[in-house]
């Protein structure tokens, strides 16, 4: 086992809540004493190690002490009991540009903070020109930092801090800094950082990013540590314990029919008045895992006879990616003509969608696909869990299986295969 | 850890720091760093015309200099004084002004009050230079007592430094301490020898003693550092003597509880900051 980076050592930090924040001496005089709080411990007794050289995640709810815990190890905060030892620089990425003085120029601001994070100069003169170039704002590295656009004022902040070296890097949520490309910028750095055996600590609420970044996590609830251990498992189990339903998304009915909503259109002869997903329970869910059988069921209200009506169904990411599409004219199940109240279900055997937020569409069209009579984008969400199949990243599973492992020898003669696995 | 090798460790943001505090003070005003000699000598014109002149406050000549001139007399005693209410208002207001840093970064705290009274210590550095340039065209013999005088400066600075960290505490826990230093800083004005001489304070008890009430009022007058300080710098720049071993000593005293004490509050209280900002 390599030496620990940070350990953090029965710690325990308690909050008081002042029921009247009275800061004034004479309330202090009155009562004698400064004002009455009610106790709150942030963290208790916690107690765990962060191995030299991981990227290690924090999670857990809002208010769980991740982000207490953070500013102990960055020592801008002291546990009441316990101590939390740190070995090698740590810097902390909690908010970017924080100490710049609005009225100094970039360029005696990067000296400042620099100093304030604990370089010295000599590091910083020779860091400088990185620094800058970093940042992207070489022509306005002279200008007053009051003048900068938040934007170039955090990139100026990340630029600072990521490159003064620190052994232990403190990640608190600032993944979100500048534009894509500058994020690009931000996630190679943290890369190279890995690969150079330093230590990240992050807190984070994006589970599929903790998934792929981080080799270890742990995991508070109400400030106590409830699990410490590898990523997969914590996180697995963090998304397990805080099992969370969707409220289903009431479909609006068709007289609430708004042309100027982006989400809904057609003509309305023909409505959707509600979209369901089902689990194989025959219940609503919002909440599958990978491999689940899933039913999506579709309520119609039409309001005149129409031949051959065509459903239609889709599933994107949440940012917008179209993954599947599937309509009943391909499914073969269109009636000869269709009126009044009912309901029709799709289902998917086996739910081949990795863990992750997604949306489905809704739509009743005809049968030539050319004229919409209700579309409903996204009009349900629901997550996936992990399940079988398990595999790596991305929004699709495809059932892949590893094997037939062929090993050549040096010399290029091809040697015995081998069992990849098992 | 001592204080001196923890002082050494942080020099780079110490100066850092204080660079901040003295290019930042009049950034964007026209007359720049003009305004901290204009402020002192706007200041002494006042006092010089109120107590000069209409109240006739006459302070005996300079003894041995011989110098007779009220506003180099003011000037002797108010800007060690403007240095010493800068350093400790300044160190008052130094963690609650830099709430923001405080809360997201950890540096050693108390280098916001050492720093701010850097920035100040520059800007009376350059007031002594000018007083010290007139005081000389004036007739006053100062050479010699140039290394007394920085002794002094440096034993006044650790005397605000000490009080500064005390209220910089303070301000966080009970926010009204601002206010009431800001009163308390106007009394200590006037129970210093800034705008009268002290042989006013010795007359009054003579009259008192004089109508039978034995009060040793100049005793009690004197108990305040900041008198001898004051006394001291005249003693120096506008008397050229050396000032009473009792008063240096008295200073070094006071200097060393101040800074005793506003190191061991400081350290004391200064864990629990960032949640008490």
């Amino acid at each position: 086992m390599t030496e620990a980076a940070v350990s953090v050592e029965d710690v325990s930090k308690r909050f008081r809540m002042y029921r009247e924040r009275n800061q004034s001496l004479k309330a202090a005089l009155m009562r004698g004493k400064r004002a009455t709080f009610e106790e709150f411990w942030a963290l208790r007794d916690v107690s765990f190690e962060i191995p030299e050289g991981s990227t290690f995640g924090l999670i857990g709810d809002n208010g769980s002490g991740k982000s207490t815990l953070l500013k102990c190890v960055a020592r801008i905060l002291q546990p009441d009991m316990g101590r939390v030892v740190t070995r090698g620089r740590v810097a902390a990425l909690l908010e970017l540009g924080s100490g710049f003085h609005p009225e100094l120029s970039g360029r005696e601001n990067v000296y400042l903070n620099g100093s304030i994070l604990g370089m010295r100069r000599k590091e910083l003169e020779a860091k400088f020109d990185e620094i800058v170039d970093f940042s992207g704002i070489e022509s306005f590295i002279d200008q007053p930092v009051k003048n900068y656009s938040s934007g170039m004022y955090v990139r100026l902040g990340f630029a600072i801090a990521i490159n003064i070296d620190p052994d232990i890097l403190l990640v608190d949520e600032i993944l979100a800094v500048g534009d894509a490309a500058f994020q690009q910028k931000c996630m190679d750095k943290f890369a190279d950082f890995r690969k150079a055996g330093k230590t990240v600590v992050i807190v984070s609420h994006a589970m599929g990013s903790l998934r792929s970044m981080c080799d270890h996590a742990a995991w508070l609830k109400k400030g106590h540590l409830v699990e410490v251990g590898t990523t997969a498992q914590t996180v697995d189990d963090y998304v397990d314990a805080t099992h969370v339903e969707r409220a289903p998304v009431a479909v609006a009915a068709k007289s609430t029919h708004q042309p100027d909503d982006g989400s809904r259109w057609g003509s309305g002869e023909a409505t959707i008045t509600g979209v369901e997903l089902l689990g194989a329970d025959g219940a609503q869910h919002t909440r599958f895992r990978t491999g689940d059988l899933v039913t999506v069921r579709l309520e119609y209200d039409f309001t005149e006879r129409i031949e051959q009506p065509v459903f239609g169904l889709s599933i994107t990411t949440l940012e917008g990616a179209y993954l599947w599409g599937f309509n009943s004219r391909d499914g073969e199940c269109v009636p000869d003509t269709l009126e009044g109240k009912g309901s029709i279900e799709m289902t998917v055997p086996a739910i081949m969608l990795q863990p992750g937020t997604f949306e489905v569409t809704a739509s009743i069209i005809d049968f030539t696909c050319t004229h919409t009579f209700d579309y409903l984008r996204n009009c349900v969400r629901f997550d996936m869990d992990r399940g079988v199949p398990r595999e790596s990243g991305g929004p699709v599973a495809l059932g892949g299986s590893w094997g037939n492992l062929q090993r050549v020898d040096r010399v290029g003669v091809p040697g015995a295969a081998v069992e990849g696995r098992s | 850890m001592s204080i001196t090798s923890d002082l050494w460790a942080s020099r780079e943001i110490l100066s850092n720091l204080t660079m901040r505090e003295v290019r930042g003070k009049y950034k964007r005003s026209i007359l720049g760093q003009a305004w901290s000699l204009l402020n002192p000598i706007a200041s002494l014109a006042i006092y010089t015309v109120v107590f000069g002149f209409v109240l006739k406050a006459t302070p005996p000549p300079g003894e041995p200099s011989g110098i007779d001139v009220f506003t180099l007399w003011l000037a002797c005693a108010l800007l060690p004084w403007n240095f010493f209410a800068a350093t400790m208002m300044g160190g008052m207001n130094a963690l609650l002004g830099n709430a923001n840093l405080v809360q997201k970064v950890y540096f050693p705290r108390y280098t916001l009050v050492v720093s701010n009274m850097l920035a100040s210590l520059v800007t009376f550095g350059f007031e002594l230079l000018v007083l010290a340039a007139i005081a000389v065209i004036l007739g006053s013999q100062i050479w010699i007592w140039i290394p007394l005088v920085l002794v002094f400066v440096a034993l006044l600075a650790l005397f605000g430094l000490g009080i500064g960290l005390m209220l910089s505490i303070a301000n966080v826990y009970f926010r009204d301490t601002a206010q009431f230093v800001g009163i308390f800083l106007q009394m200590w004005f006037y129970a210093t020898p800034i705008v009268y001489p002290v042989t006013l304070i010795a007359a009054t008890q003579a009259e008192w003693a004089a109508k039978g009430r034995d009060f040793p009022l100049l005793w009690f007058y004197q108990l305040n550092p900041m008198e001898r300080f004051v006394q001291i710098f005249r003693d120096l720049l506008y008397d050229n003597r050396l000032p009473p071993w009792g008063d240096m000593a008295y200073c070094v005293g006071a200097a060393a509880v101040s800074m005793a004490l506003g190191s061991w509050v400081f350290s004391r209280y200064q864990g629990r900051i960032a949640e008490e900002l």
